[in-house]
């Protein structure tokens, strides 16, 4: 049993480990951005600042800290202000549902490896990452400017657009495991099929697979990456909705970004890739380390991919976009709601 | 007692915003104070241990209708509300309406239920996922589907006053935003 003061004093470590293993994966997730896309493009990448450019992230980190933080004047002031701090804030509160590994028992106390454990995980979830819509939209709107409106209507319009693919996705999942919390639909997923192949969900049925793929163009879409990245789009819009920011409040627009990223790529892992199971082996501390080695893993493939389409993929027109998520996307996630249900139902 | 504590600073929190609401001149303002509103509502069933409800709440209202809002505002680039003497008249109409319908609202709630017990305020309430599944797809499933229903013809309607000129009737110009003041 946990008295308060326990129950206090593991959740501030484990706030505190969360977040510091958070804002450390997102700056280097700019690095392994960089470093990818330059070698993708046949070109080194950062290389001065440490070995490999290892501390280039925090020559960039003391770069923003220390520009001018330009404030235009023709700005809405209030809401200038607090569209970043927005955009960061929910961007890092949905890392706190993720669970990243079984539990785990610590000088007697025995608590999972996550920040809190909610019956409607991911829910909450998709409900914190459909609120990020406003720091995208504020931003834009309180610019003052043409081409930061422009983009931030055009964010608006897609990631709520690109929600309901991204949700009906998903429900497929949530049919089979009957479940919304993420610790039991990945506790769902243990196991194997045939001996050797894992019991994912994305295995489990042919239209799981179907719904990864429409989970993977919509995620693309909601966290504003290429190829849909109309809302930044550099060519077009200057840097989109961002253009007015600078120094600080510009760095907290990329961090929530890589934060978004690195959200979605949980709820990847742990919806479709199975969380934190993986063959375990080893004496007792590593069989505690490896299923956070194996999330790590999982989640570290997923952004390995959102840059490899990045160095890849040209981006999409207007148009086709909306004619994509509406026409293409929405469809095929109703269809596999269907048959999933379907299957579900014949199965009882 | 926490909890209790914890419906006032948002009860509170919730009047103040829809206060606001109305007090604000600015569109983008009020829109904002809405959401807020959503929020503190959504927390207030969080309180009753309704988190599915709460959840929905967030993400249908919060960031799906009001989302909408703001890019309507956004896109008709909506400036500030300007005074006609017909404000002046709701002005003067709407306060005492107000406090009309609060007290008839209280009344009603007196009066059917004299003596109010007070609520627990945790855990009671049967908000599950299933449990609300259960009302919507077996008690209530007709009303739930005709209300489907309706949505749909809204949706229709909406489709036909939005397409070009070539197809919609009447001389008035299809550019001309519908009017959307009542929030």
């Amino acid at each position: 049993m946990l008295t308060i003061t326990t129950f206090i004093v593991v959740s501030v470590i484990k706030i505190v480990i969360a977040l510091v293993v958070l804002l450390t994966a997102v700056a280097y997730s700019t690095w392994l951005e960089r470093k990818v896309v330059g070698h993708i493009q046949n070109r080194w990448g950062p290389k001065r600042v440490g070995p490999f450019g290892l501390l280039q992230p925090l020559a960039d980190g003391a770069k923003f800290i220390f520009k001018e933080d330009l404030t235009p004047p023709y700005v809405y002031k209030p809401l200038y202000l607090a569209a970043p701090i927005l955009s960061l804030v929910l961007a890092l509160t949905s890392i706190s549902l993720v669970p990243i590994g079984n539990w785990v028992t610590v000088d007697g106390v025995r608590t999972p490896l996550e920040i809190t454990d909610v019956n409607i995980g991911l829910l909450i979830m998709l409900g914190i990452t459909s609120l990020s819509v406003y720091g995208v939209a504020l931003a834009g709107w309180s610019s003052n400017s043409k081409y930061s409106l422009l983009g931030s209507l055009r964010a608006s319009a897609q990631m709520v657009s690109y929600e309901i693919a991204l949700g009906l996705s998903l429900v497929g999942v949530l049919i089979m495991s009957g479940s919304l919390n993420l610790r039991e639909i990945v506790d769902m997923q243990s196991g194997h099929v045939w001996a050797w192949i894992p019991r994912w969900n994305i295995f489990r049925w042919p239209t799981q697979i179907v719904a990864f793929f429409v989970y993977l163009a919509a995620a693309f879409a909601e966290t504003n990456r290429v190829p849909f990245d109309l809302p930044e789009a550099e060519t077009e819009l200057v840097a989109g909705y961002h253009t007015e920011y600078s120094s600080m409040k510009f760095a907290m627009f990329f961090m929530a970004e890589y934060a978004n990223m690195i959200t979605v790529a949980s709820i990847a892992t742990l919806l479709f890739l199975g969380g934190w199971h993986g063959p375990l082996f080893g004496p007792w501390w590593l069989q505690d380390l490896l299923p956070v080695f194996w999330f790590a893993l999982k989640v570290f493939g997923f952004i390995f991919l959102y840059i490899w389409i990045r160095g890849t993929l040209p981006r999409f027109r207007y148009d086709q976009l909306m004619a994509f998520g509406w026409k293409v996307l929405f469809p095929i996630a109703v269809a596999n709601v269907l048959v999933t249900s379907l299957i579900v139902a014949l199965q009882k | 007692m926490f909890q209790l504590v914890l419906f006032f600073v948002f009860g509170t929190i919730a009047v103040a915003a829809a206060v606001n609401l109305l007090a604000q001149r600015h569109p983008i303002n009020s829109a904002l104070s809405l959401i807020v509103v959503m929020a503190c509502l959504a927390t207030l069933f969080l309180l009753i241990g309704a988190e599915f409800l709460a959840a929905i709440q967030v993400i249908v209202y919060a960031g799906a209708i009001m989302v909408l809002f703001v890019f309507v505002i956004m896109l008709l680039n909506a400036g500030e509300e300007e005074r006609t003497p017909g404000s002046r008249v709701a002005r003067l109409l709407g306060f005492p309406a107000v406090v009309l319908l609060a007290g008839l609202v209280a009344w009603t709630l007196l009066a059917r239920n004299p003596h109010p017990v007070p609520v627990e305020l945790t855990g009671r309430f049967v908000g599950s996922p299933s449990a609300i599944a259960q009302l919507l797809f077996r008690d209530f499933l007709l009303p739930f589907e005709v209300t489907s229903v309706l949505i749909l013809i809204a949706i229709m309607g909406a489709v036909v006053l939005a397409s070009p000129a070539g197809t919609a009737t009447g001389p008035g110009s299809p550019a001309e935003p519908p009017a959307k003041r009542e929030v």
